[in-house]
């Protein structure tokens, strides 16, 4: 979901999902609806306008999820830091929320693959529980 | 005897059921390493979706708030139920089917109507619009691929009924004597047609491309599914393996009932395992059928749009299904001997 960012993550995960990459050989699939997700990809420093819509996403997905936080806005805002219009980043919204952070402006396709595969060792874990 | 019938019935109908959830989920995860080996990937494991449904299952089963919910919920009960009672219906490698009787071929497109209809009702009491739409488009896919479907079988059985004669609409007796052995040259081509038109139905009773649009994940997020997740939306996801599965016994029963051990018989005795190569014969159809009239035709095209789906059916396909009838008609006045037969 991109919660206001500038579109460089937004190319770099579809980079993660051609052929060269290949994040289904992990068995990692885009789907459709939040309800069918494990794992909620955000992109941006979450703007004012989008900071309900980033709630509303993660209550929709159903449990056990994880949020993969992809480039630098999310962690800290980025280069959008200490702007006027930002109610983020992610953990100031969703502060009970389990993150995944994937650093770098934009990430390389190999960070998401690698964040997602710890997003789902971390599901796995919670299974065994 | 009323018990052992019953006993019958009903350890065999949860064998079958057991053993079609397991290989339509096999047959999904070979699916979807073809389809990867194709777009030059590596693809997920073949035990991919067999993990997808452990993962399902654990999940939280939401319930939409505007929902009805003993209707969500029974839908994906239904779904997959219809689902698997079509595999009593359907000999497998030449053993006869656990439940048969005349007029069975009819009842087997109900049964996938009513799978269909399942989804379409769940889609509807989700109260999701986008589950709406995807329930209204999945109603005008089903009443555009019945009728060539219709075609195809009223064609077998009406020939079946010109040859051999018997009980005609059941599939036990058209897997007994294929018409293959029974037609002339006019008669050939006419079945090749109707093979083609099945092959075609094929991906619209599946939704699969290019005929999912009531499924489409980016035009419609997932439509139907939209709202369904965890325990529901693994039974759909097991329902839909099912029903590959399903239909293309059904295909390999209409159009290649042969068994290996009676040609093998010639070379080597098989003794007991003769049940067995048949039966893994059986798989290597049905794997062949799978691959020409989902995953290639999955690879290889786009989804189409909905009125695109409904013309190519209601004029293409049925055109093409019913020169093949008008083909098999033919023969019976021209009969042209097939030129590689004496």
């Amino acid at each position: 979901m991109n919660s206001g960012s500038c579109n460089g993550c937004d190319i770099e995960i579809i980079a993660a999902l051609t052929p060269r990459y290949d994040a289904e050989r992990f068995g990692i699939k885009l789907v459709g609806s939040p309800r069918h997700a494990d794992v909620i990809a955000f992109t941006g420093p979450v703007t004012d306008d989008m900071a309900d819509k980033v709630k509303r996403i993660y209550e929709q997905t159903p449990d056990p999820k994880v949020i993969l936080v992809v480039g630098a806005c999310g962690i800290s805002g980025g280069v959008f830091h200490e702007s006027y219009h930002l109610s983020g980043p992610i953990e100031k919204i969703l502060p009970e929320a389990k993150c995944i952070y994937v650093p770098g402006c934009p990430p390389r396709p190999e960070a998401i693959i690698y964040g997602v595969v710890k997003a789902w060792e971390f599901l796995e874990g919670v299974e065994k529980k | 005897m009323t018990g052992e019938i019953l006993l019958k019935t009903v350890l065999g109908g949860a064998l079958i059921t057991l053993f079609a959830i397991f290989f339509g989920l096999i047959f999904k995860g070979i699916d979807r390493k073809i389809v990867a080996r194709m777009q030059m990937r590596v693809g997920p494991p073949i035990r991919q979706p067999f993990l997808d449904v452990i993962k399902l299952m654990n999940k939280e089963t939401v319930v939409p708030e505007n929902a009805i919910k003993w209707i969500y919920h029974a839908s994906a009960i239904v779904c997959l139920a219809s689902s698997a009672i079509i595999l009593l219906y359907i000999p497998i490698a030449g053993i006869e089917p656990l439940l048969h009787g005349h007029g069975d071929i009819i009842l087997i497109i109900y049964i996938f109507i009513i799978s269909a209809l399942a989804m379409v009702v769940g889609g509807f009491s989700s109260s999701s619009p986008f589950a709406t739409v995807g329930a209204q488009r999945e109603m005008i896919t089903m009443a555009s691929y019945e009728f060539p479907l219709a075609v195809v079988i009223i064609a077998i059985a009406w020939k079946l009924s010109e040859e051999i004669g018997g009980d005609v609409f059941s599939v036990y007796h058209i897997a007994q004597n294929p018409l293959w052995n029974s037609v002339g040259l006019l008669g050939f081509i006419g079945l090749l047609i109707l093979l083609f038109a099945i092959v075609v139905v094929t991906p619209g009773e599946l939704a699969k491309i290019p005929f999912d649009v009531a499924e489409a994940e980016t035009e419609i997020a997932q439509g139907l599914l939209v709202e369904y997740s965890g325990r529901n939306l693994a039974m759909f996801y097991i329902a839909d393996g099912v029903r590959t599965f399903a239909m293309a016994s059904l295909i390999t029963a209409l159009f290649f009932p042969y068994n290996i051990s009676p040609l093998l018989k010639n070379y080597i005795s098989l003794g007991d395992f003769a049940i067995v190569t048949d039966f893994l014969f059986f798989l290597l159809k049905v794997f062949l059928i799978i691959l020409f009239s989902v995953t290639l035709v999955r690879a290889g095209m786009a989804r189409l749009r909905i009125t695109q789906v409904v013309t190519t059916y209601w004029i293409t396909i049925t055109l093409i299904a019913l020169f093949g009838l008008v083909l098999l008609m033919w023969d019976n006045q021209l009969d042209i001997p097939l030129p590689w037969v004496g």
